[in-house]
Parts: C-alpha cells; sequence; structure tokens
C-alpha cells in the first residue's frame, strides 16, 4: 500500500446485537497530519476509534500500519504500536494525583521502587513545553474537568504516543484554552505525530485540520479536504441536511421572579477559600439567565449549593418566593427546581439501570409510578416509551436499554427528558450540549427557548461562548466565584465577554454586582 | 458473529445461572481431582477415590453400604439425610439473602456472623425464659423469632450508621461488632440459667429450647425423622419477600440506586444515607432470623463460649450470596448446595478412609470455585462487549431496531 499513510482501517464493519455500528468504512491517516473524524453521536465514531485503540474486534476489515497489516487485540497491543487516545470520558483514577495518573502503567521504577522525581521532571516538561497547566499534586477528584483533561492530553504526550487520538477534547475548554489545543495539535503534527480528532466542532476542523472523514449511521460518507470546503458542506455530509447555526428565538418576555439568590457563599473543597462568595441574582419566568465563566470558577460549587447537593455557608434562596437555603434536593425538587447536571454519568444517570428506571428516577414515588410502595412497572414503562418518542432518544432496545450502552447524545437526551418532563419553574441546565453534535446541540436548544417561552425560569451554566452568546437573554459573568458583570448578549461582544470572564474587567455599574 | 450468536441472545439470567452451573462443575471436577491426588499420596486404593468421588456428588442419597455385596456403596432416596440438608440450608439461605440484600446497596455484609451470633441469643433467652405453662409454645417461638430480628437488626445498624453519618467503611465496623458480638454472647450466657447443667460434660452448651416445649413446627416435613421442619418454608418465604422488596417496591428501587451510582441517587432527592442504615439493618434481621431458625429447631444446641469463634454459618453466607449472584431467589439454590456439600463431607468421612479435614478442604475448594460465578459471568460477557462504555455504537441502528423492540 501507499507509503504515505501511518495508519489505515480497510473495510471496518463491526456488529453489535441488532446493529452495524460501522459498515465498511476505510480511514486513511497520513504522517503529521491532523485528520478529523466528524459525525453525529451515534455515528460511529468512537467504535471506529475503539477498534483502532484495540477495544473491540471489527468483525471484518484489516488495520495496516506503515502498509503492513497489524493485529490489535487490546489498548497495550495499541499502546505498542503508538497509539494513544484521549477518551470523551477520562479514564482516571479519582483518589490518584496528577502525576500518579500521568505515569499509571510507565511507572519509572529502581528496583521496584517508584521514582517519582524523575517523572515529575518530565511531567512539568511537557506541561511547559505544551502550555497544558496542571497541579501534579493534586487529587484529580478535586480537580476541575478541563484539568483533568489536561491530565489526559499529558498522558499521551508521556507515553510518547506517535498516533494521537483526540475524542472531542475541546467539550470542556474555555476559547482560550481550545485556541491553545489548536496550537498544541498544529506543533504535534509539525513534529511528525499523526493525529485523529473526533469533534463535533465545525469551527475547530476548519481551523486546525487537514482532511476530515465523516460518518454518518454507521458509514462512511466521504473524506474531503478541509482547504476546498465549507462548514455548510460539512454539516451536510454529517447530518445529511442544513443545519441551522444561529437559535430561533423571540425575545423575552420576563415575568414574576422564581429564582432569588442573596449573598450567597459556598466554601471551596479543594482550598480554604470559599468557592462561591457573596453571589446574589434573580432569575424571571420567561428568560434564560446564563452564568458564563470559564471553568473551575465557581460554577459547579454554585449549582452543587443551589440543587442542595452541598450546603452553603451564608446567603438564601428563595424558590418560588420560598425559602429553600436549608431544604433537602427533594424539597427543592417539589417546590419546582429541575437539574440537568454538568456530569451525566456521575449525577445524571445510574448506567447499570434500563433507561425506563432513569427516566423516573425522581419521580418513582408518584403515584402514578407506584402504588402502596409498588413499582408500577406498565406505567412506568408506557412514560418511558411516550418520552422516547417525544424526546427522539434513540436505544437498542427501547425503555429496557441499560443506560450504559447508550451512545452520549442519547444519554443526555433522557436526561433533559426527564427534567423537561418534570415540569418545574426553575430549570438549571449545566452544560447541558457537552460533547453533543450539532444536530443535538440544536433539537436542546430549542427545547430550553420552548421551556422559556412556556412562562419557564432558566438558569444555564456553560463554558461555550457560542452557547452563552445564541441562547441567553441575560449573561452573568462568574469570575473567581464572584458575578463581577451582567451584560446583554445583544449589545454585548464575544471578546468583551472574554474579558469579564478573564477577570479583566469588572462591570461595577451592574445592579447584581453591585450587591457583592 | 455467528459464532457468538447464541450467547449474545441469552439474557443476563440465564448467563448468571449457567455461569453459576459451569463453576459449581469447576468445583466439583477439581474437588474429583484433589480426591485422587489425595488417595494417591496415602497410598489408598484409587477405588476408594472413585467412592469418595461418588459420595462428593450424591452423598445426600447415599443411604450407606451394602455388606452382602462387597461394601459396595448405595444410593438411593435417604430421607433423613434429604432433611438433614434443608435444615442446614435454612440458617444459609438466610445469611446469603443478607449479604445478598446489602451488596444491592454497594455493602459488604461481613458482620452476618455477628448478627447471626446476636439472634441466636435473642432467640434462645426469649425461647427458655418465658413460662410456655402461661404464654402458648408457639407465641414463644414467634416472639424468639422477633426478638432475634430485633437483635441483628440492632447489630446491623451499627455499622450502616457508621458509613452512612461517618463514612467509616461497613467492612473495618463489621468485624469489630463480630468480636463485640462474639464476647458479649459469651458474657451474656456465663453463669445463666440457660446453660445446659442437666446433662452431665455438657456445661458448654446451651439448653436445647425444646426443653421449654419450644420447637419449630414440622407441618408435615418430617423426612424420616430427622431435622427438617417448616424453617425452611420460612426461609423460601423470605428469599421471596427479599426478590419483591428489591425488584418490585420504590424501596428496592432507591436501595439499588444507592448501590449501582450513590451521587445519582443523593442528585434524584434519595436519603442515601437512611437507605444505608436501613439496608444493614435488614440485612442483620435476616442474619438473625436464619439463626432463630436453626436453634429454634429445638433439637440443637449452641455453644455458647463463642468468645474465641465466629460462627462459620455467617460467613458462609457470603459464598452463598456470591454464588446466586446476590439473586435473591438463587440464594434458595446456592444455600441448598452449600448444605448438599456439608453432608457430602460428612458422608465422606464417615463411610470413606478420607478424614473430616480432608472432606472440608475439598468443600472449600468446590465453594472457592463456585465463587468464580462472576469471573465466567464476565467471560460470557466479554463476547458481547468489550469493558467500559460501548461508546456511540448502538445507537446508529437504533433508528431501525428501536421500531422493532418496542415491545422487548
Amino acid at each position: 500500500m501507499s507509503e504515505n499513510y501511518v495508519v489505515e482501517m480497510l473495510n471496518i464493519t463491526k456488529v453489535f446485537p441488532g446493529i452495524v455500528a460501522n459498515d465498511n468504512i476505510t480511514l486513511q491517516l497520513r504522517r503529521g497530519e491532523i485528520h478529523a473524524l466528524l459525525g453525529e453521536n451515534g455515528a460511529g465514531k468512537s467504535t471506529l476509534m475503539s477498534v483502532l485503540f484495540g477495544l473491540y474486534q471489527p468483525e471484518q476489515g484489516e488495520i495496516h500500519m506503515d502498509g503492513k497489516k497489524v493485529e490489535i487485540r487490546d489498548p497495550n497491543d495499541a499502546n505498542a504500536l503508538h497509539i494513544g487516545m484521549v477518551h470523551q470520558h477520562f479514564k482516571l483514577v479519582e483518589c490518584f494525583t496528577v502525576l500518579d495518573n500521568i505515569i499509571l502503567g510507565v511507572e519509572p521504577n529502581r528496583f521496584g521502587f517508584l521514582q517519582k522525581k524523575e517523572a515529575r521532571k518530565r511531567v512539568v516538561e511537557l506541561s511547559e513545553k505544551y502550555g497544558l497547566l496542571v497541579d501534579p499534586d493534586a487529587l484529580v477528584e478535586d480537580i476541575t474537568v478541563g484539568m483533568q483533561q489536561r491530565t489526559e492530553i499529558l498522558k499521551m504526550l508521556y507515553r510518547e504516543n506517535e498516533i494521537l487520538i483526540f475524542d472531542e477534547p475541546t467539550a470542556v475548554l474555555t476559547p482560550q484554552e481550545i485556541h491553545e489545543l489548536m496550537q498544541i495539535m498544529k506543533s504535534l503534527a509539525a513534529e511528525g505525530k499523526s493525529i485523529l480528532f473526533i469533534t463535533h466542532k465545525l469551527n475547530e476542523i476548519m481551523e486546525v485540520c487537514d482532511r476530515c472523514s465523516v460518518l454518518r449511521k454507521g458509514r462512511y460518507i466521504g473524506t474531503v479536504d478541509i482547504k476546498g470546503t465549507t462548514k455548510e458542506e460539512l454539516s451536510r455530509m454529517m447530518v445529511g441536511r442544513d443545519v441551522k447555526f444561529a437559535v430561533d428565538k423571540a425575545p423575552a418576555q420576563p415575568g414574576e421572579t422564581v429564582l432569588k439568590v442573596s449573598g450567597l457563599t459556598v466554601p471551596s473543597r479543594v482550598h480554604h477559600n470559599n468557592a462561591v462568595k457573596n453571589v446574589s441574582f434573580q432569575v424571571r419566568r420567561g428568560e434564560i439567565v446564563c452564568i458564563a465563566g470559564i471553568d473551575g470558577n465557581g460554577q459547579t460549587e454554585f449549582v452543587y449549593a443551589l440543587s442542595g447537593l452541598e450546603k452553603s455557608s451564608a446567603g438564601k434562596i428563595e424558590l418560588c418566593g420560598k425559602d429553600v437555603t436549608h431544604c433537602s434536593i427533594r424539597q427543592r425538587a417539589e417546590t419546582g427546581m429541575s437539574h440537568i447536571p454538568e456530569d451525566r454519568h456521575k449525577h445524571g444517570l445510574v448506567l447499570d439501570f434500563p433507561l425506563e428506571d432513569n427516566l423516573v428516577l425522581q419521580r418513582y414515588m408518584d403515584p402514578r409510578f407506584q402504588k402502596g410502595g409498588f413499582i408500577q412497572r406498565e406505567p412506568i414503562r408506557a412514560y418511558a416509551e411516550e418520552m422516547i418518542e417525544k424526546f427522539d432518544i434513540r436505544s437498542g432496545q427501547g425503555p429496557v436499554t441499560p443506560v450504559r450502552s447508550m451512545s452520549g447524545g442519547n444519554q443526555q437526551k433522557a436526561i433533559i427528558a426527564r427534567e423537561v418532563d418534570m415540569n418545574a419553574d426553575l430549570l438549571v441546565a449545566v452544560q447541558p450540549t457537552r460533547g453533543l453534535d450539532v444536530g443535538a446541540i440544536e433539537y436542546i436548544h430549542s427545547q430550553i427557548v420552548e421551556q422559556r417561552d412556556l412562562g419557564k425560569a432558566v438558569l444555564l451554566v456553560s463554558l461555550e461562548l457560542d452557547e452563552v452568546m445564541n441562547l441567553s437573554d441575560r449573561i452573568l459573568v462568574m469570575y473567581e466565584g464572584e458575578i463581577v458583570g451582567e451584560l446583554d448578549p445583544k449589545t454585548t461582544t464575544v471578546e468583551e465577554l472574554g474579558l469579564y470572564m478573564a477577570g479583566a474587567k469588572r462591570n461595577a455599574g451592574g445592579k447584581e454586582a453591585a450587591a457583592s | 458473529m455467528k459464532k457468538d450468536k447464541n450467547l449474545t441472545l441469552w439474557n443476563d439470567g440465564t448467563k448468571t445461572v449457567a455461569a453459576s452451573l459451569l463453576s459449581i462443575l469447576m468445583g466439583v471436577i477439581f474437588g474429583g481431582v484433589l480426591l485422587f491426588v489425595v488417595a494417591l499420596a496415602l497410598k489408598m486404593p484409587l477405588g476408594s477415590a472413585w467412592e469418595g468421588f461418588r459420595i462428593v456428588l450424591a452423598g445426600v442419597f447415599n443411604t450407606g453400604r451394602n455388606y452382602d455385596a462387597g461394601s459396595a456403596l448405595t444410593f438411593g432416596f435417604n430421607a433423613r439425610l434429604v432433611g438433614d440438608m434443608l435444615f442446614r440450608a435454612t440458617p444459609l439461605i438466610m445469611t446469603g439473602l443478607s449479604v445478598a440484600l446489602a451488596y444491592k446497596t454497594g455493602l459488604f455484609n461481613i458482620g452476618a456472623p455477628g448478627q447471626y451470633l446476636m439472634g441466636t441469643a435473642a432467640s434462645i433467652i426469649v425461647a427458655l425464659s418465658m413460662d410456655t405453662g402461661a404464654v402458648p409454645a408457639f407465641l414463644v417461638w414467634l416472639l424468639a423469632f422477633l426478638a432475634a430480628i430485633a437483635a441483628g437488626a440492632l447489630w446491623g445498624c451499627i455499622p450502616g450508621l457508621f458509613k452512612a453519618y461517618l463514612n467509616v467503611n461497613e467492612v473495618i465496623t463489621s468485624i469489630m461488632t463480630n468480636w463485640i458480638a462474639a464476647n458479649l454472647v459469651t458474657l451474656l450466657f456465663d453463669g445463666s440459667r440457660f446453660i445446659n447443667n442437666v446433662d452431665f460434660g455438657k456445661t458448654g452448651y446451651t439448653l436445647k429450647t425444646s426443653t421449654n416445649g419450644v420447637a419449630t413446627a414440622k407441618l408435615g416435613l418430617d423426612f424420616g425423622g430427622g431435622n427438617a421442619n417448616a424453617g425452611i418454608l420460612i426461609a423460601i418465604l423470605f428469599a421471596a419477600a427479599a426478590y419483591v422488596v428489591i425488584n418490585k417496591t420504590t424501596f428496592g428501587y432507591e436501595l439499588r440506586a444507592c448501590g449501582s451510582n450513590k451521587n445519582a441517587a443523593r442528585y434524584a432527592g434519595m436519603n442515601e444515607k437512611r437507605n444505608i442504615v436501613l439496608s444493614m439493618a435488614i440485612a442483620g434481621g435476616l442474619s438473625a432470623a436464619g439463626a432463630a431458625l436453626y436453634f429454634l429447631q429445638g433439637d440443637v444446641e449452641f455453644y455458647w463460649h463463642t468468645s474465641m469463634t465466629l460462627p462459620a454459618t455467617g460467613f458462609n453466607g457470603i459464598p452463598v450470596a456470591l454464588l446466586a449472584s446476590c439473586s435473591p431467589i438463587g440464594c434458595i439454590f446456592s444455600g441448598m448446595f452449600m448444605a448438599y456439600l456439608t453432608i457430602s463431607g460428612s458422608q465422606l468421612s464417615t463411610f470413606t478412609a478420607y478424614n473430616e479435614y480432608i472432606a472440608n478442604i475439598i468443600i472449600a475448594v468446590i465453594v472457592y470455585l463456585s465463587a468464580f460465578t462472576l469471573f465466567f459471568k464476565g467471560l460470557m460477557d466479554k463476547k458481547k462487549t468489550a469493558p467500559g462504555r460501548s461508546g456511540d455504537a448502538p445507537a446508529p441502528a437504533a433508528e431501525t431496531a428501536g421500531k422493532g423492540t418496542k415491545k422487548p
């Protein structure tokens, strides 16, 4: 075969029970190129990469490296062939430090004793060289999602992998971080490393990639040179129809106040300072208020305190006129709060439960679903089928599909279905489109706008500037645990928003900020 | 794909049963090999190894030796042994349920022996101290049974409270409560009027509860005058109840959610602390009920110097539960299987040259390999999907498959 290709996946077919995940897919990666793999959630991208990484064995097809046929039976084989992967859902040991995670499996040792000093030196070097800022001694469970991501990338660099698979690496990064990552990827490619870049974000593909292969519903659609294509063309290849990038919405018509937060302060679990400092604001019916900010500026802690997962140390939360500061999670839900959590695997879903049980996770004690403490299977199944239909949740076996086996986008749809259908006065949505494709994002955004138009108050927490600008009616910027500004998306620019997010600017005139 | 088509079509339950049977088979084969090795080592005739193997396979159906036909082992229906097996299975099913139920909530109940001891003490004390002249014997039996459950529940909820409110690992606290129970029980009986001072040399034992007229009803389960009684029916009822509670009630739903993903359960507004405590209390009650069903049989003696030993029945709840993959209904069968092995072991030492220690080792080996159920199940699952999330895989065809499988 041609010498140009460092990796060739030829005619790969991977079948799961009842499902053809990859149908005769061919992917050819040139040395030193950044090759995008584009497709909707469930198009088979992750499966294809799992085949390359040795997690799955294909039913048909061959993998060639440098023109020679190779067998990749498990990730160890992949590692031996210098294939590295950053998974969409990080594979980190939560109770280990960043450094321990990076060296895991390739620990430098002398006579069986760990030599962390050298490892540490290399990790610090790599981290400085590529601008991947991490604290090597922090426990993974304590650091932000963004830093976990950087840890994963460092892990790959530490192993001197030649073929780097990035599975949606930018989903959780800030615009600045994304920009930096793009630079890193370019310099890695310039050094001769070959990069497979899985993403839904067309802008990133246009910016950084050389070529792009598109999959749709398990089939190979084609490979195009980025220079000769457009965003519209790519999204049409991916979805099979034209996609709207802007969110369609009428001006907000705010009504009465639903959520009133005053002086809320939340202690940090990581350091001794408060993670959230004296935050005050209101959310009214019929408006989408967005808390924007760079990852790790107190948004997560704020949402935990708001939803009752963690205790606040000072301040007051009023929901629908009721003081819920010291209420349990369930009381808050009953008062009128639904919550799309940031981490769908940690909080959002019981992965080993079937879809139908996840859809009634808060409502199993509803008289509709139980009689005298006994679960009523039939109404739950009927309800699940209704939700599947209404929210277009795609799964292999309908209501009884184990959620673990569903794709990320459909898992998120299940959560959205559950939370939206609770019909609460306040919908708290944290990173609701993390890791989803344009089709799914379009859908979820339309759902959120619909909730607003139905007179619900929506509090959106997002790290993605596009989402913040497109979706919100008011923007609150959170920086180091404080609300540093209130902006109107119609009059502000992305650059200005960025300045607030970076702490370079404060909006002392804003009435919310004045309270702090 | 064609090759493992059948395997992937199996549902989870079938696979679990197949894995359990496979591991039992492995255990029995290995036990058989061990019998031959021991026979060779001790220079026993190989024929005795073959006899031993047959007893291990069908010990409960051993009817002794036919001394008129060259002392050959004879097999047939042995009512006494079958009854004995049912009787010994009773407490094992209960401790198995105890471990299985806690496991569903994500807790490892190694405290079953302590809970079992507390149940033993409570049931014997109540059964012997109430005057059966004034209170009907069946009522005393019932009170003794309930007292045992209460004592076990109390003992179980201690590690539960520590786990829920102080996040202390339940294994550590359970081990401590086990030894506290062991010494407490000795303390309770030491010098008490429940000790058997009537029969010579029996002061290490308590009186049988039948001396006060308290004994579990037979309900027709006589089995040749053996030990069997209605206790096994009660244990089966408990297993059925545990199945219903875990799978059919909102409470069970909460327990499973907590066990499967504590964070999601909390996020959904479930009181995971309360559920941990309740789960441990119920587990404790089940273990203790098992003890009551064993000792209230009426004809068993309890060796009350427990300060140095913990009852094996408590620990054996762990293999019973694991062999059943923590299914309550499965515990009925795995409990029977363990009892079956115990009987086979005693038959082995009675009728062959293998002594009881070798018999115990062989039982242990079989149990050990039997606990590989999860391992074999994992192997079967691995054929289907690789570990972890199956990624984007199942969704694409969901469009087509979803329609066809609306009614799974």
